[in-house]
């Protein structure tokens, strides 16, 4: 696929905000999307990810704020004028066209010659490795050729803008690897704004790009997606960004203790050391708790074991500490019975501290990864 | 509760078939027992589905039996063989109570008032329906709908198994988390036999005790989450198993050298009885391919770098070969050309796609 790189868009939402009846699904959305980029949103079933793409689309007009492509005001624009192409989690393909006419079909729409037809057809066949099948019937290819097919008619119309609202959801778990692997190769080739909507922290992490993680509607923060999970503005964002869930105890610093609601106290050293007193949630990632003695100044959790998921390679542990379950995601098979004791060991330097308002008071962020 | 045979079955949708590919489910022959947790896993088209309507009588198989204990059921309807399902989808009355809901299956039998109370409840605690037990199905959120599908599915202490089919499809990654546990403490609670059906190996990994492997209409393997992972018994199972799955390589072995393209790969057993004739291939799972830097292994292309935010995955080029490779933390720097090690006790060898057992291991 050629990489249009003399047209180049910059589509922008400014104070975006949907309402639908009393409720609101879109709060106060800003966010600014460039060509040749891939920006994921990452969130949870209803968090707005398909509402915003409907708003960036042209689907849906928002109830205020603005759209802008290039700096023109797109707000009341419908979308059959804009540069748009869709994927949906449905697989939505024409059953009794060919694979050829699938992907050849907003270009016959749009009444483009024969030769420029074939041409772009063949590339984004080539691309989505769809060679071998065109001549096929869609419902006689597996699911995730059938994907494929709809993803190259999404590309053959170079549109600007092009969202994927969780294609990959309804395939198989290694067919979804498998695209999934090749889908940033696939965005290098075009050029345009891809948006990609997954309820999957993994997906995202695995995508790369940019990633937006949406909570109620609201965009909780925007940025390179490594970053966005290695140093989460607000506990939103980081429980969002975790999958096995993010596990949070309460710490009350007072001068140099810090008092846990997993019982015990510890010494503030480390992050602790560095915030005023006060009360902070304590946020860490399933497999930075150890079930094994860790060097240097460790905080200890007594724990029950509620349930051991093995996996073969790795085991997911949880915990009940307290009032507290957390889960620990730790290396190899841990055969533990259910309500046998084990003390839980976690590095301070690895936990984000967030203060009562939710945000981010300070953690060890190159190496909470 | 019983323990489920499945004796010899096969099945085809076709009047009169041939050949073995005209079979959605060629022979398995395979015991289900008393309180187990099993998994069936594979990608779509594999059988598994036939597999599971052929248990709960929606399909009657073409050859072989099935029996719960003793009893041959193979021409008894589902109800009478007395098995609960779960869905993908919650099927859900939405103008009941969730109470409603959960008591359905009981009131049915006619199991005595008292007696559909208590279990009602006890379903309702396991599950941490308590609180919403008074309200109307219609409601509530999908998720929370997919528990009561579940409950009711649970609900009837008596039936010979439980099959869930794909159940937790709907629900969000975090609350997947908690059903999945939820689903382990019920199964210990409830002493039944559970068979989950599913193309998530996660989900079939973290679920069952035993796991059974299909692939194209076949069992390629029977074993525990560990055995799956650490002994392949074929290379599809390497593949499917793992995320990445297990490199496999085309080579051939002479004493206990393995050679792939030129590359010697150290093994450490020999393989005598390999035979001729056959397709031989190496498997390494990437967990026990480990990247260094240049001059540390076997000299490899990084094409790219994956970061999976608690590990780093390098996708490399070796001889032609493409691989996948962990990242130790210890090697900040990954450049252009790398070193990969492999652990020699992890490299398989396969025949045909088959495991080979090999021999003098040290």
């Amino acid at each position: 696929m050629r990489v249009r790189e003399e047209h180049r868009v910059t589509l922008v939402l400014d104070q975006v905000r949907k309402d639908v009846g009393a409720e609101t699904h879109i709060r106060d959305v800003s966010l600014t999307l460039e060509s040749g980029t891939l920006n994921v949103l990452l969130g949870a079933t209803l968090s707005g990810k398909t509402s915003l793409m409907r708003l960036m689309a042209g689907l849906d007009a928002p109830t205020k704020g603005r759209i802008l492509v290039n700096g023109s005001d797109v707000t009341g624009r419908a979308v059959q004028r804009r540069s748009v192409a869709m994927v949906y989690q449905q697989i939505i393909n024409y059953p009794s066209l060919s694979v050829y006419e699938n992907i050849a079909s907003p270009l016959r729409v749009a009444g483009l010659p024969r030769a420029e037809i074939e041409s772009r057809v063949r590339d984004a066949a080539k691309l989505l490795k769809l060679e071998p099948y065109l001549d096929r019937r869609p419902l006689n290819l597996s699911g995730g050729q059938q994907q494929r097919t709809a993803l190259a008619r999404a590309l053959v119309k170079q549109a600007d803008l092009v969202l994927l609202d969780e294609p990959l959801a309804n395939l198989d778990y290694k067919l979804r690897e498998e695209l999934r692997e090749e889908l940033p190769r696939v965005f290098a080739a075009s050029g345009a704004i891809f948006v990609y909507a997954t309820t999957e922290p993994q997906e995202a992490l695995l995508l790369g790009g940019r990633t937006a993680t949406l909570f109620e509607g609201r965009v909780t923060q925007f940025g390179p997606t490594p970053m966005v999970y290695r140093e989460p503005q607000d506990l939103t964002t980081a429980r969002v960004f975790s999958d096995p869930p993010l596990n949070i105890l309460k710490a009350r610093k007072g001068g140099h203790d810090i008092a846990l609601s997993t019982g015990g106290d510890i010494r503030a050293a480390g992050v602790f050391a560095a915030v005023p007193d006060g009360t902070y949630s304590v946020g860490f990632r399933a497999h930075h708790l150890s079930l094994d003695p860790i060097p240097g100044q460790a905080i200890t959790l007594s724990a029950h074991v509620s349930v051991a998921e093995i996996t073969g390679s790795e085991s997911f542990v949880h915990l009940d500490v307290g009032q507290h379950r957390f889960v620990a995601l730790v290396p190899g098979v841990r055969r533990l019975e259910p309500g046998s004791g084990v003390v839980a060991y976690l590095d301070p330097s690895r936990v984000f501290l967030f203060d009562e308002a939710g945000r981010l008071a300070a953690s060890a962020l190159a190496k909470a990864a | 509760m019983a323990r489920i045979t499945l004796d010899r079955l096969a099945h085809s949708y076709l009047p009169d078939p041939r050949g073995p590919e005209e079979y959605a489910v060629k022979e398995v022959h395979h015991v289900w027992d008393q309180g187990g947790a099993y998994a069936l896993l594979g990608p779509s088209g594999c059988g598994k589905t036939t597999l599971l309507n052929i248990i709960s009588g929606l399909v009657r198989p073409t050859r072989g039996r099935i029996l719960f204990d003793d009893r041959d059921v193979t021409d008894l309807s589902t109800e009478a063989r007395n098995i609960a399902q779960v869905f993908q989808f919650p099927v859900v009355y939405d103008t009941m109570t969730v109470r409603e809901n959960l008591a359905f299956p009981l009131k049915n039998r006619r199991v005595p008032r008292e007696a559909v109370a208590k279990r009602v409840d006890e379903i309702a605690r396991l599950l941490d329906l308590t609180r919403v037990l008074e309200r109307k199905a219609r409601n509530l959120s999908a998720d929370l709908k997919q528990k009561i599908s579940l409950g009711r599915g649970l609900v009837r202490p008596d039936v010979a198994a439980i099959l869930f089919d794909e159940p937790l499809t709907v629900i969000d990654p975090h609350l997947k988390w908690q059903l999945r546990s939820t689903l382990k403490e019920l199964h210990r609670a409830l002493d039944l036999t559970m068979i989950y059906v599913t193309h998530d190996q996660t989900e079939a990994l973290t679920f069952a005790d035993k796991v059974v492997v299909m692939h194209d209409g076949a069992v390629v393997q029977t074993g525990t989450p560990e055995e799956l992972f650490a002994r392949p018994a074929h290379t599809f199972v390497g593949h499917f198993i793992g995320s990445p799955g297990m490199n496999v390589l085309p080579c051939r072995v002479e004493g206990r050298t393995a050679f792939v393209r030129e590359q010697a790969i150290a093994l450490d057993q020999t393989y005598p009885m390999l035979g001729d004739g056959k397709r031989i291939e190496l498997g390494i799972r990437p967990e026990f391919a480990e990247l260094g830097p240049p001059g540390t292994g076997f000299p490899v292309r990084v094409r790219r770098v994956d970061d999976l935010g608690r590990a780093r995955i390098a996708r490399v080029d070796m001889g032609g070969y493409q691989l996948t490779a962990s990242i130790p933390e210890s090697l900040t720097e990954v450049g252009g050309d790398a070193s990969l090690r492999l652990d020699a006790r992890h490299v398989h060898i396969y025949a045909d796609g088959h495991l080979v057992t090999g021999q003098g291991r040290p």
